[in-house]
């Protein structure tokens, strides 16, 4: 496990689509996006129909970048034919823990992302957009009102764009402050002026009745950006790029203990963890070079891996056999150094208080096991708590969870029947991190439990001191 | 919309057995009919599922495999594999009660639900038999009140959307709703908004906890000690499903009954909680004569001369009798016969002059409930503020128009509670052009699905005649009615024969068919309805006056005529309470309340039910309709002895009611009792002088809360009522130079009050919109009932 072979291996070569603006200073300008191309697949798709925006998406093979990993083209077919009006709802309430790349588009190629609207708008035939932002992103919300109205001023959104009869609003929504409203269901909640609670699916998914009731189609940030480059440069230009089931390039951000954290574009299905945490020209290492303890490969709520699994390609596929999931593309790597109930701890305080109270198993279940892990670390742990911490994991998401080194491995990421009690996959996030640390580090566990020689049920304040 | 059939049943396998399940059935719905009960909380069949609380976990297989699935959410599919009882199912619900558990206080000992609490029995037939939660619970102050009615623990709360979903799909008042995140979420109201539906009961009666608890029950009874009899709400003419509840003689509870034709399982929260005037301190225990307590053969025998010797005077028609909506059909028949028959008068009234004309309402083709609520349908409002008058007809209304797609037209002269629902609203000016607007009205309906008229007096200040032009109009466009008049019985009384003209069975005196037989004689002359019941009584024409269960000079809408009427004649009044008319009268008797006799009523479709007695009456009280038959057998008449028999011979004088008692033992839902009497040939209405320019024109509507006898007396009620203000359009406002709050005098040629102004542009421009009979303010000494309308000076008091 040496950085030398991986050097001497040597990551794909860098190709830069979403992010080739992004050393320009002004990137987030009108003026820099058209002198450097923009809008020119706009202009290229108006000339010809939607049906070939269409094919040139789906036989671009872009996969959706919002975690589930669906191709973008195939899900805006599933819309009823005849039914109108239908919508486009851009979700931009990335707040997956650790991950930051739409947030970085939405802040340095707003247009990029504008295109992108129209573009599927066009493709899909969709006639009103909203873009639905994060609360907290404040400088991305300024970046993309500005370049909105831009935008506006400049033809390309509006009543018949560039002279075309075709016409699309987009509107801005701003989040305010929900985990859970990243969740498709939910974020339509939210945009109908509702708490930000997940609908359950099925009956009905958002394609079918969806924001106030009517077909909508709900894409990420990313997967919209890649539509500009996608229509300018050809479906075959893209696959190019990347593995043939995974074309083109993605998105991952860094954080945690490496050398040079960050957000990284890297080739789609051939990069590999290795290559992105040890290769110089992305994060360079582990900090002061310390030895890798775990990392999370698809954001918070990806089970973890270990080693074992550095050398898996970057691709959806692969990394949900291996029993995790690439997910919102987001990376948290940890050190020899981290205590893993603490960290197990901090993962699912995230998911308690993100839990947005609509069923019961996320709602009760995450808290409980927050409080035990709580009640672990502060040393109140009882030996009886480890196989509870299981049990209510499984009454939360039945079944033999996915896991890293789960054994026989062939387990889809997100399967179906989906194996959770809960109507949205945040409760089974929770279960993450607590199935993997007890099964990798159980010893650690137990090492606090038994630290006091007898276990004194002392009262623990709900609100008291924490990690 | 297409032309393929639907399939009649969808073939579905619930634990191995096939069921024959419903097209767009739930799961859930299905295998209980199939005999297979799946645990819910948060399901309810007449709310839209939500699966929060997924208690209803089962392993549903559609085809891609068997899954845990909620089956409140899903409906069935060809083929569907349902496995109720399988480990993983077992293992689910099991871990969903266990989470349910781990916050909520098991205070059930001192919890009003213990024992009757959905939460208790699912967890012994489904749950953990022991808890692993050894942490501190959650902790809210507990309780805390929402409403002046219902009470919040928010730690035995599950979080279920009950009572929230209630308040704003089927109520529409979302006044309670969820607040916070996680596992801090709680269900509260806004800072300082109450809880003030007139349906927050409701939320109790659903809540599978003792979270909502009603102030009225909280701590009298444990449930085990409850005894319970069906039975039929009486205080307005919707005629809702209830069971009363009762412990050592007390009614303690009205919880409603799912009644598919009627109520659905809803109440308003004057039905609910007015039983309250039931174990009064006040209520009237024993006769009076000149106000000192009686033996009941000495007022008896006091009534009876007072009317024989009157009779022998004056002649029959020198008695008159007003009152008898609140009664039961047996009642209202027997005091007819007593007044028709016996006595020989036809000036007999049930309603006060503040309902329709009576051949009017009996006359006109009656629609039923779910006739008015038909998808798609038209429903035409003429009439008054449903929500306040009659409120579970307001909620399936609101149903027809929110879910169903029904149009509403809204005729009248102000909002109401329904206008936010109503597709097109016309508001016309008191006394002015509600024909005109009616008859636009009606030009523009769309005549592909049913017009049902809601028909009802749109201001109690105004001439009804005008409301027959308006009849007419919608009659002509093959309108069904669906009469909108609030007293408790008072389709029944009509029914029974308690109007001038009438005679049991929707029959006019002319053609008075089996009854003259019955009966032996029927009144030979039309008689005079209450304003000319009153009118006698206050010239010296009318020496007798019966008040059964009326009180017109509070409740009617001209106190002057109503006191010197009362002051003139010889006056027997029989009542549950002594009301300000009862006051006034020389001979009191004591009438049992509502869960205090057996029975049946009519509600305002002709739909026929049962009332049932629970408790006994107070002291030695009576129930009307042996009161009745104690003055006949004292004026030489025999009478049926009980309501039973009572019921068979106003089935042998009435077609309708022929066999209603063998009817209703089969359909506890209720027999509906259908046809029409004669058309009255439309009358032509006195027309109102054109507004001056100094006046208001008063527009009076009832409200929900008022002093009438049952809400006043009930301690819970009796507060919610919301005072008299003065309703003016802004235009006016500004004119009059009055603000809100201001206190202003409304004087018309008949009297003076004063009363604070509210702003309100839902009150049509030069109209004052007043409610009736609220306990702070005499509002009916400013009317003259035989004046087409009434025009009041507004001054500023300084």
């Amino acid at each position: 496990m040496t950085e030398e072979t991986v050097v001497a291996a040597g990551p794909p070569p860098i190709v830069r689509i979403v992010t080739q603006r992004f050393d320009h200073p002004d990137s987030h300008t009108l003026d820099r996006y058209v002198a450097t191309g923009g809008y020119e697949a706009l202009r290229k798709a108006l000339a010809g129909s939607p049906g070939a925006v269409v094919d040139e998406v789906k036989s671009s093979n872009l996969l959706g970048r919002g975690g589930a990993g669906f191709p973008a083209g195939t899900k805006w077919g599933f819309t009823p034919p005849g039914v109108w009006p239908r919508y486009l709802v851009v979700n931009g309430d990335e707040s997956e823990p650790g991950t930051y790349k739409d947030r970085q588009l939405m802040e340095r190629d707003p247009h990029q992302l504008i295109e992108g609207c129209l573009l599927a708008c066009y493709a899909a035939g969709l006639s009103q957009c909203f873009l639905y932002v994060r609360g907290e992103m404040a400088l991305a919300q300024e970046r993309v009102a500005k370049a909105l109205n831009e935008a506006y001023a400049a033809g390309f959104v509006g009543r018949n764009i560039l002279g075309s009869s075709f016409s699309v609003d987009i509107v801005l929504h701003w989040g305010a402050g929900a985990y859970i409203v990243g969740e498709e269901t939910a974020l339509i909640e939210s945009l109908e002026g509702n708490r930000g609670m997940p609908r359950l699916k099925p009956p009905f998914f958002p394609a079918a009745i969806g924001l106030y009731g009517k077909p909508t189609i709900v894409n990420n940030v990313e997967t919209l950006s890649n539509l500009p480059w996608i229509v300018a440069n050809g479906a075959d230009a893209y696959k190019q790029y990347g593995s043939e089931t995974s074309p083109g390039t993605r998105m991952f951000a860094l954080s945690g203990h490496v050398k040079r954290p960050g957000v990284y574009e890297v080739q789609h299905g051939v990069t590999t963890f290795r290559d992105l945490l040890y290769s110089p020209q992305f994060c360079g290492g582990i900090r002061d070079d310390n030895r890798l303890k775990m990392f999370i490969p698809g954001g918070g709520s990806a089970p973890w891996f270990f080693e074992e699994q550095l050398d898996l390609p970057l691709e959806a596929r692969p990394v949900g056999a291996a029993g995790s999931m690439l997910g919102s593309g987001a990376i948290v790597v940890m050190d020899h150094t981290t205590d893993a109930v603490k960290a197990c701890l901090r993962v699912v305080r995230f998911y308690a208080r993100e839990s947005c109270g609509k069923c019961t198993p996320c709602r009760e279940g995450t808290n409980w096991l927050e409080t035990i892990l709580q009640r672990i670390v502060d040393g109140h742990g009882r030996p009886s708590d480890l196989d509870k911490l299981l049990d209510i994991g499984d009454n939360i998401s039945p079944g033999p969870y996915p896991a890293a080194s789960w054994t026989d491995g062939g387990l889809d990421a997100v399967p179906f029947p989906p194996r959770q009690t809960t109507i949205c996959p945040l409760g089974p996030s929770s279960v993450a991190p607590v199935v993997s640390a007890l099964r990798r580090f159980r010893p650690e566990f137990e090492a606090k439990i038994t630290k006091r020689s007898v276990n004194i049920p002392l009262h623990v304040e709900r609100e008291g001191t924490r990690v | 919309m297409s032309d393929i059939e639907t399939p009649v049943t969808v073939r579905i396998t619930v634990d191995g057995q096939p069921v024959d399940a419903r097209p767009g059935e739930l799961v859930i719905d299905a295998a209980e009919r199939a005999g297979v009960y799946i645990p819910r909380f948060c399901y309810h069949p007449r709310m839209k599922p939500v699966g929060m609380c997924r208690m209803c976990l089962v392993e549903i297989d559609a085809g891609r495999g068997a899954a845990l699935q909620p089956s409140c959410m899903i409906p069935v599919s060809p083929d569907m594999t349902v496995v109720t009882d399988s480990e993983r199912t077992r293992k689910a619900q099991e871990g969903v009660l266990e989470f349910l558990l781990i916050n909520h206080p098991l205070d059930c000992p001192v919890c009003d639900k213990g024992g009757e609490c959905p939460l208790q029995d699912q967890t012994v037939a489904y749950g953990p038999g022991e808890s692993r939660f050894v942490e501190e619970k959650r902790h809210y102050e507990k309780p805390i009140p929402i409403s002046g009615l219902v009470q919040l623990d928010r730690e035995r709360c599950i979080l279920c959307d009950r009572c929230t979903r209630f308040a704003k799909d089927v109520a529409g008042d979302p006044l309670i709703h969820f607040q916070g995140r996680g596992s801090s979420t709680e269900v509260n109201t806004f800072p300082d908004e109450p809880f003030s539906s007139y349906f927050s009961g409701n939320t109790v009666q659903i809540c599978p906890v003792g979270a909502l608890t009603a102030s009225s029950y909280r701590f009298r009874a444990r449930p085990w000690d409850l005894e319970e009899t069906s039975s039929t709400c009486r205080t307005c003419s919707v005629g809702c499903s209830v069971t009363v509840q009762s412990s050592r003689n007390e009614v303690l509870r009205q919880n409603g009954v799912d009644n598919d034709a009627v109520n659905w399982g809803w109440l308003c929260d004057r039905g609910r909680f007015d039983m309250e005037s039931g174990r009064s301190d006040v209520r009237l225990t024993d006769p009076l004569v000149g106000g000192t307590t009686a033996r009941w053969s000495d007022a008896l025998g006091a009534a009876v001369a007072a009317i024989r010797a009157t009779i022998e005077a004056h002649g029959p028609s020198s008695v008159a009798l007003l009152g008898g909506a609140r009664l039961t059909n047996e009642a209202a028949y027997a005091w007819a016969r007593l007044a028709k028959g016996v006595i020989g008068t036809d000036d007999v009234d049930c309603q006060l002059g503040d309902g329709l004309p009576a051949d009017l309402v009996l006359g006109l083709p009656r629609a039923t409930i779910a006739d008015a609520c038909t998808p798609k349908g038209t429903i035409v409002l003429v009439g008054p503020d449903v929500k306040e008058e009659l409120p579970v007809l307001y909620l399936r209304l609101r149903h027809a128009v929110v879910e169903d797609g029904a149009t509403l037209v809204e005729l009248g002269h102000g909002r109401t509670g329904l206008s936010r629902y109503a597709a097109r609203t016309s508001y016309a000016h008191p006394g002015g052009d509600l024909v005109e607007r009616a008859r636009l009205v009606a030009k523009d309906l769309d005549e592909s699905g049913p017009i049902t008229v809601v028909f009802g007096r749109t201001s109690l200040a105004e001439d009804p005649a005008v409301l027959a032009e308006v009849a007419a109009i919608f009659l002509a466009k093959g309108a069904r009615f669906l009469p909108a008049l609030r007293r408790g019985n008072v389709f029944g009384a009509l029914d029974a024969g308690l109007a001038p003209g009438l005679l049991p069975g929707r029959r006019l005196l002319d053609d008075a068919g089996p009854a003259t037989a019955v009966w032996g004689s029927t009144p030979a002359a039309i008689g005079r309805d209450a304003t000319a019941i009153l009118t006698a009584a206050a010239a010296g024409e009318v020496k007798v006056l019966l008040l059964v269960g009326a009180d017109p000079v509070a409740d009617g809408p001209d106190r002057a005529l109503a006191e010197t009427a009362l002051e003139r004649a010889t006056v027997i009044a029989v009542d549950t309470f002594l009301t300000e008319s009862g006051t006034r009268a020389d001979v009191v008797l004591p009438a049992a309340g509502p869960s205090e006799v057996d029975g049946t009523v009519t509600n305002l479709e002709g739909r026929v039910q049962r009332v049932n007695r629970k408790v006994t009456p107070p002291g030695t009280a009576r129930p009307d309709w042996m009161i009745a038959v104690e003055l006949a057998d004292r004026l030489g008449v025999e009478f049926p002895q009980d309501p039973d028999a009572l019921l068979a011979e106003l089935g042998a004088v009435a077609d309708g009611y022929a066999d209603v008692a063998s009817a209703l033992d089969r359909n506890p839902d209720g027999v509906l009792v259908t046809g029409a009497c004669p058309l009255p040939a439309t009358p032509t209405a006195r027309r109102a002088p054109a507004p001056s320019g100094s006046t208001l024109r008063l527009v009076l509507t009832d409200s929900l809360y008022d002093a009438a006898t049952q809400t006043a007396q009930s301690p819970s009620l009796a507060p919610l009522a919301p005072g008299t203000v003065a309703r003016l359009n802004p235009a006016d406002a500004s004119a009059l130079r009055v603000e809100a709050g201001t206190v202003v005098s409304l004087a018309s040629a008949r009297g003076a009050v004063d009363l604070p102004v509210v702003v309100d542009d839902g009150v049509p421009a030069g109209a004052v919109a007043v409610a009736a009979n609220q306990p702070d303010c005499q509002v009916n000494r400013l009317l003259d009932a035989t004046w087409p309308v009434t025009d009041v000076r507004l001054e500023v008091r300084r």
